[in-house]
């Protein structure tokens, strides 16, 4: 069974790439692309899925997708018109659909009332006509018995390029008896399957697909070995067996079709109504007894399409001649060929339409571990490749010298690895950006607005451990911008905009950081009363005079919520805030600007990689420490008359008129007892996720460094005031200083006995 | 915590003993990834005292633990033959200080025996065993419990 799973686990790889281009496509015939091509990749999309259901058995999902593909179908072939209220439905029901592969993974459940809703709206825009309760368009198959019973492929039907299942060839009513004998038919299929070596080879296997067969109904296989040759002969990787098996059942074709899906190519395929028909045993005949083994020309003369059993196959012939005995070679062989000519055309175009995936670049899929393997690896050249620089620099070896010169080399080329192998691991916003259109229309269904997302920059690449953490924040502003910053339909037409708002998401590369912007062309930021619901709630004091840039970056202060009345969606007081403290642990940095009467902008800025960080290494109490950049606000060497005494041992730094408290990091960090005085030292002022700053005080700096993050709970465990660990040049390990642990420790600060006044500062 | 416990089978295990102060102690063998000489470790802050630091070993960051601290004796100075054991203990690698290693041992589980009832509430949590050979006496460490719980640590 874990085979099995394992190849349920692919299915559901491939539906959610399906499921993208079937939005991608669907969005695209929104903006009013609405071609042949985008149609029938679309239909492929959803055809695609049903067909994989199918093949595990998922039932409520393989019946959703059939109204889904009918409408497609019937969309396609040009029998209804397409209009932007039913993209609009298209859309919906992509998202139903997307449920039920969710569901079906078990990942959540669907509601079946909403899809079956949805059904019901998707069988009525088929068939406008239809009643609503009419049946589900699986009725094929009933159809064709009370019809067509008999069926003959006329030539003139074959030059038809379309070639869904809905041909229209001439029919004939025999008498009674006859007819009589064809109803019951119309539920009796024989299908002959001659596999191929080839689908051995893709390691399918007949048995699986009698088995599916018969989930259809009841079956009887025969196995025609007359093709074995003897045992000298054998090539024991050849396909030399066929068989023939009659299905009783009400499905229709299609079903049985879809059985094959997977091996569509690799092996021969005959489907007819009927019991077995002259013809096929003909062809076999034909087959087996040509002389040299040419598979090349097998397909040919087998491939009769389905649709077109000669009148010959209700002759008694056909009773007379189960497969398994075959007939004399001397039968009327010419008989078959001229069937068989006219069917490679159509047989062979078909599968091409439906089953075979869009052009795709050959694409490698590898293990990610191995990706982060070989990344850990090129991070220990990077650091060894450092170490011997340095050491080369002990030694004072002439920068000229053909050793300082090749060592150069193998700095390039260590940082052209660096960032090949990065490259390796990004992957674009896509795969973030593509679940967006969904919530917008969520968000704007349940608030009540009006949104269209348009989306810029999807191919901009990030490193897949960036990539994973993207998705929260950019939910978070998409959601606050359609529930706050858009206007309701009625304002908007009132302020003289387009009803329809837009929400921007955009994703640009921008000085090493990857910049994700998130705009919407509503109210804008109402100063006045944001202003006024922090000091209400206390966050700010009455008398502060703010910029109207402070004012706006008001929205992040944790506890900070506008809204009226709280909505579904937002507006708990959790926003904002929750996404600069989740932005920030990431090392990125989150602004708003704001125009009044046109919308606001959020813009979101992180590194492209948390692999490595940008740090300033420094010295405290002979320790290296490596301090985040992205935490640096300025470094300056203090003057005496710029550090304040506070209480009894804490004293403030004065920048610029506000002060800061003063925290020794080798104090904090317990590396010495008492620490220097400060005008000794450096000091760095940083800014936490909070927006508080403080000013670390550390011995020396040595310079900014692009550092390897290492982890240090791998081997130990999480150590308070540290983020993580690197290795620097001399080969020894760095700490990289948790910026926001080391305030809050100051602040607790056990360390000076009694000390609680450093928070008077702020 | 899922140490095989001692039976009395005559099947043979090997183990490296060393020096930790003027005791004998060992570990099982399988357990020990590499010995390395001294080399200074990187700090780290708000630890126990028996965590030495942090080194790098080939690209992973090593805690280094003082074993005689650990088990309540005085730290040890380190020098020129101090050695650290790399041992895999549980998911976690970690390295131990010892002043200097003596030995690897063939040992049947009938050589050991339970550790004594008078000894110090430390020892009874980190010795599994002692073993008595040619006149010696080498107490078994117990790796899994050497490593504090990792806990998160509120930030």
């Amino acid at each position: 069974m874990d085979e099995l799973e394992a190849i349920k686990v692919t299915f559901f790889q491939e539906c959610e790439e399906l499921l993208a281009d079937l939005e991608g496509g669907l969005l695209a015939m929104q903006d009013g692309n609405d071609d042949g091509d985008t149609v029938n990749a679309v239909f492929r999309a959803v055809h695609s899925i049903k067909g994989g259901a199918g093949a595990f058995g998922l039932e409520p999902l393989v019946r959703f997708a059939h109204v889904f593909e009918t409408l497609l179908d019937a969309l396609r072939s040009n029998e209804i018109p397409g209009t932007p209220d039913l993209t609009a439905l298209l859309l919906r029901a992509s998202d139903v659909l997307a449920d039920h592969v969710s569901a079906a993974r078990g990942l959540g459940v669907v509601d079946m009332d909403v899809s079956a809703a949805m059904a019901a709206e998707l069988k009525i825009a088929t068939d406008p006509n239809a009643a609503p309760a009419a049946a589900a368009p699986v009725a094929e198959a009933p159809q064709y018995v009370d019809a067509a019973p008999i069926v003959i492929g006329a030539d003139d039907g074959m030059d038809d390029d379309d070639l869904g299942f809905d041909f229209q060839p001439m029919t004939i009513t025999l008498d009674a008896q006859a007819a009589d004998a064809a109803v019951l038919d119309g539920d009796v299929w024989t299908v002959s399957i001659r596999p191929k070596s080839d689908l051995y080879r893709k390691a399918n296997e007949t048995a699986l697909l009698l088995r599916e067969l018969s989930r259809l109904g009841p079956i009887q296989a025969t196995l025609d070995d007359s093709a074995l040759p003897a045992l000298e002969f054998i090539d024991p990787e050849a396909a030399y067996v066929t068989w023939s098996v009659r299905v009783e059942t009400e499905q229709g074709e299609e079903a049985i079709r879809e059985v094959f899906e997977f091996v569509d190519g690799d092996c021969d395929l005959e489907i007819t109504r009927g019991e077995a028909p002259v013809a096929d045993v003909l062809a076999s005949l034909l087959d087996i007894a040509a002389p040299a083994p040419a598979p090349e020309a097998a397909p040919v003369a087998v491939e009769i399409p389905a649709e077109a059993p000669p009148v010959s196959a209700v002759g008694p012939a056909a009773e007379a001649a189960p497969l398994a005995a075959p007939m004399p070679v001397s039968a009327p062989a010419p008989a078959a060929p001229p069937v068989a000519a006219n069917a490679p055309a159509p047989a062979a175009a078909k599968p091409a339409q439906i089953d075979v995936p869009g052009p795709g670049q050959s694409v490698i899929r590898v293990d990610p571990e191995r990706i982060d393997r070989l990344i850990d690896l090129v991070g220990e050249l990077v650091i060894n490749q450092a170490m011997l620089a340095q050491r080369v620099g002990e030694y004072g070896i002439a920068p000229s010298s053909n050793l300082a010169m090749g060592l150069d080399e193998l700095e390039q080329l260590t940082r052209e690895i660096q960032d090949s192998v990065m490259a390796i691991r990004a992957q674009p916003v896509k795969s973030v950006f593509q679940r967006m259109p969904r919530l917008v229309r969520e968000v704007a269904n349940m608030t009540g607005k009006q949104a269209r997302l348009v989306m810029d920059g999807e191919n901009t690449e990030v490193d897949k451990t960036v990539i994973e953490r993207l998705s929260d924040p950019i939910t978070h502003m998409l959601r606050n911008a359609i529930d706050h910053g858009l206007e309701s339909p009625e304002e908007r037409k009132a302020a003289g905009k387009n009803p329809e708002g837009v929400v921007r998401l955009a994703a640009l590369h921008r000085s090493g950081r990857i910049v994700i912007e998130v705009q919407d062309d509503g109210k804008g930021i109402n100063r006045e009363r944001v202003h006024s619901i922090a000091v209400k709630k206390g966050l700010i004091s009455p008398d502060l005079t703010l910029t109207d840039e402070e004012i706006d970056n008001l929205i992040f202060l944790p506890g900070f919520s506008t809204a009226d009345k709280i909505s579904d969606v937002s507006g708990r007081g959790v926003g904002m805030d929750v996404v600069k403290r989740s932005v920030q642990a990431l090392g990125g940095r989150i602004s708003i600007t704001s125009r009044p009467g046109l919308g606001s902008t959020f813009t979101l800025s992180l590194p492209l990689t948390l692999a490595v960080l940008d740090g300033m290494v420094v010295d405290v109490a002979g320790e290296t420490l490596v301090i985040p950049l992205a935490c640096i606000v300025e470094s300056l060497r203090p003057k005496a008359e710029e550090i304040r005494p506070l209480g009894p041992v804490g004293s403030v730094l004065a920048v610029r008129d506000s002060f800061v408290p003063l925290i020794d990091v080798g104090l904090t960090l317990n590396y010495r007892d008492r620490s220097p005085p400060p005008t000794e030292g450096v000091v760095l002022l940083v800014e936490g996720e909070d927006g508080s700053r403080a000013a670390l005080v550390a011995d020396a700096i040595h310079g900014q460094r692009q550092v390897v993050i290492k982890s240090l709970e791998q081997n130990y465990q999480q150590v308070e005031g540290v983020a993580a660990a690197t290795i620097l040049g001399d080969g020894r390990v760095a700490l990289i200083l948790d910026v926001d642990a080391v305030i809050n420790l100051r602040r607790r600060g056990p360390p000076p006995p009694s000390d609680p006044t450093l928070i008077a500062a702020e | 915590m899922t140490e095989p416990t001692i039976t009395s089978s005559n099947e043979t295990r090997e183990l490296i003993s060393f020096r930790v102060g003027e005791q004998e102690y060992c570990v099982d063998i399988m357990a020990v990834r590499e010995i390395r000489g001294w080399s200074p470790a990187t700090t780290l802050p708000q630890s126990p005292a028996y965590m030495r630091g942090v080194i790098n070993l080939r690209g992973a960051v090593l805690p280094i633990m003082d074993l005689a601290a650990r088990i309540g004796m005085p730290t040890t100075e380190p020098n020129v033959r101090s050695v650290f054991i790399v041992v895999q203990a549980g998911d976690r690698t970690v390295g131990l200080l010892v002043d200097a290693v003596s030995d690897i041992l063939s040992i049947t589980d009938d050589m050991c025996q339970p550790t004594p009832d008078i000894a110090c509430e430390n020892v009874r949590h980190f010795v599994r065993g002692i073993i008595s050979i040619e006149g010696r006496m080498i107490s078994e460490i117990s790796l899994d419990r050497l490593l504090p719980e990792r806990e998160a640590l509120a930030a």
